[in-house]
């Protein structure tokens, strides 16, 4: 199979949607050519789909939304981009309270068939207002999909899966993947893949690591580590979608392992995670020896200095040593 | 006056004793205690959204804020879904997921009542880009009172129609409080003037004047439907009542909400339909037939289902083909 990176998949998928479907439209801060996007993911789109359909925007992260969200429920399928996670507070309202209900609210009279896609995280010394994982603030709202690929594959089945779904999304690209490469189908093959569906990325028998976004990597990085280091078997369940999250899944790979991590970059405290380990323990509760740790960032800001970045935001390594803490308290290490 | 041709007016009359018709009648329920949430009633302002719908076709958007119930009148609501909705039976036009606050119906082009003042701006911009994008002659009104205009979503929404040129209304029903502040201490220009910042026209016009609105909005929906952009309307105007039914307004002076009553929108336009051959023994039974429609609306509003608790969390998400596991 051909190999290209994340950012060239995520054009790809933006490509062949806006080809496909004559209402897609896209826009936001400085996508249009020459710029073609602070991240690049969008150049090429404006030379070829024009201006009505593809719109550089003032900095006005409420009104892109906000036109989203408007264009979406008269009949267009928005792909709105703000330009990093941190912007998103920006637009707060417009997510939550109108993105978000406007289908339940009005009876299911309509959908809002619109993608947020917006970059970011740690790794990069961006400093504490662009390097945040704010994924835990949207899964607290019900009616978002929140899609957090982990791999150009993924990333661009997902994001057609985004474009096409009649609900809204918010697709977080972690920056730290951009330059990732990857296997990815022709475009011929029009490949999809469903969104609030988790896919187990490596199989193993003796602990789940449950992860996502740029934490996949370095859970498989784990997985290796435990491997060849201790002969544990680790099974990596790379979520993809945050929330609708995929409850089977997780527990069907916990319930074969009995001990779990789960691990994200995301400041732990009041993180996706403690929801899934809460959600594990209920259902599980029958079984005797249930083991769970979490991995996230400390409950900091994200320092600016490298060496402080990395001591807040969480690695491969405290995915190791979560993981032997959970398989030695359970009595199995 | 005016543009507007006499035969067009009588209908227009009829639709601004509906809403006040349907105020009152909401206002009284509440009070009983029978009606669930908040009530925003908009007696004072019935000129604005009939003077400005007056000009839009059903295919036509508008957003509207809390203040909503004359807005969605004059796009062609009910009053007996309205209340059923009102009483959140099943039978609402929300099927009683919205209430007075949220209530849509997007067959009508109404894409709601709005809890959040000033989100439906930017909404309305973005309905002007799925015209724009379709190629049709559509127009969306965004209605939102003299509090919203201070608010971020107001600027950008703004801004961005008009970089876009886009085939949007703007309509500001400037009832001079923002629920208790004075829209003289809340900015210090006035609110058609904020239009220069955008580069679009803005007009102010009196509110309680059906001719005025007409003429303004038909200008500027004539404008938006030509691809020339968006206008900003002031309407100067007032509510009779509080914020919400039961806000007694102690932040307004006795005798300002008095002057007000004497500028009442309704009789204007009552003198004039006498002076122009209507006798006031057809608009006393033109009167008498409103009251009974809300009447009956609110009896049989009130009569629908009440939603079935286990259906509590339908349409959270829609059901998805391909794209949903």
């Amino acid at each position: 199979m051909r190999q290209i990176l994340m950012r060239e998949a995520l054009r790809e998928a933006l490509f062949e949607e806006m080809r496909r479907d004559p209402r897609v439209v896209v826009f936001g801060e400085d996508i249009a050519d020459p710029m073609g996007g602070s991240y690049k993911v969008t150049l090429g789109l404006s030379t070829e789909f024009g201006a009505v359909r593809v719109r550089n925007t003032p900095i006005s992260e409420a009104a892109i939304v906000g036109a989203a969200v408007g264009a979406a429920i008269t009949g267009a399928r928005p792909v709105a981009e703000i330009m990093y996670m941190d912007f998103l507070g920006i637009a707060m309202d417009q997510i939550v309270n109108q993105a978000a209900k406007i289908r339940f609210m009005s009876g299911g009279q309509v959908s809002v068939p619109l993608v947020i896609r917006c970059q970011g995280g740690p790794g990069r010394a961006s400093a504490a207002q662009h390097a945040q994982m704010l994924e835990a603030w949207f899964a607290h709202v019900p009616g978002l999909q929140i899609v957090m690929p982990s791999n150009p594959a993924d990333g661009k089945a997902l994001l057609k899966a985004a474009i096409r779904s009649d609900n809204p999304v918010i697709f977080f690209e972690y920056n730290g993947l951009y330059n990732v490469r990857g296997d990815v189908p022709e475009p011929e093959e029009d490949a999809l893949e469903p969104i609030g569906k988790a896919k187990v990325a490596r199989e193993g028998k003796d602990i789940t690591l449950v992860t996502w976004s740029g934490m996949t990597r370095m859970a498989l990085q784990a997985a290796e580590q435990l491997q060849a280091e201790d002969g544990v078997q680790a099974e990596v369940v790379d979520l993809r979608t945050v929330s609708p999250w995929d409850k089977s899944t997780v527990l069907a790979s916990f319930a074969k392992t009995r001990a779990m991590v789960v691990a994200h970059q995301a400041v732990r405290q009041g993180g996706v995670g403690a929801e899934i380990a809460a959600t594990v323990y209920e259902e599980m509760l029958d079984l005797v020896d249930v083991e769970i740790g979490r991995v996230g960032a400390k409950f900091s800001p994200t320092p600016f200095a490298p060496e402080l970045e990395s001591a807040v935001v969480p690695g491969t390594a405290d995915i190791v040593r979560a993981a032997r803490d959970v398989l030695s308290r359970g009595g199995r290490f | 006056m005016a543009t507007i041709k006499a035969d067009k007016v009588l209908p227009l009359y009829r639709d601004m004793l509906r809403i006040r018709g349907f105020e009152g009648k909401a206002t009284k329920l509440y009070e009983q205690g029978v009606l669930p949430g908040f009530l925003h009633s908009s007696v004072g302002q019935e000129a604005v959204p009939v003077g400005v719908s007056a000009h839009l076709d059903k295919d036509d958007y508008i957003t509207s804020n809390h203040r909503g119930h004359g807005h969605v009148l004059a796009k062609g609501m009910e009053p007996e879904r309205m209340f059923a909705e009102l009483y959140a039976r099943t039978t609402g036009y929300n099927s009683g997921r919205g209430g007075s606050m949220h209530i849509m119906d997007f067959s009508l082009g109404i894409v709601g009542a709005n809890g959040i003042v000033g989100a439906g701006v930017p909404i309305a911009t973005g309905a002007g880009i799925s015209f724009q994008v379709n190629g049709t002659k559509q127009v969306a009104v965004s209605y939102f009172g003299d509090g919203a205009v201070n608010s971020g979503a107001f600027h950008e929404g703004l801004n961005l129609a008009a970089i876009w040129s886009l085939p949007v209304v703007f309509v500001c029903e400037n009832n001079f409080y923002a629920e208790s502040v004075p829209q003289s201490y809340a900015a210090k220009v006035g609110i058609a003037e904020r239009a220069a910042a955008y580069g679009i026209p803005g007009v102010r016009v009196d509110g309680n004047d059906l001719f005025a609105v007409y003429d303004a909005a038909k200008a500027a929906v004539a404008r938006a439907r030509k691809g020339e952009g968006p206008t900003l309307i002031e309407c100067q105007t007032f509510r009779w009542s509080g914020h919400f039914v039961g806000d007694p307004g102690v932040y307004r002076t006795k005798e300002e909400v008095e002057a007000w009553r004497l500028k009442d929108p309704l009789p204007r336009v009552h003198s004039w339909l006498e002076q122009h051959g209507v006798t006031a023994a057809d608009l006393d039974t033109m009167e008498a037939a409103v009251a009974d429609e809300m009447d009956r609306a609110a009896e049989r509003g009130a009569a629908g289902p009440r939603p079935d608790p286990q259906a509590a969390t339908d349409n959270v998400y829609a059901p998805e083909g391909v794209a949903r596991a």
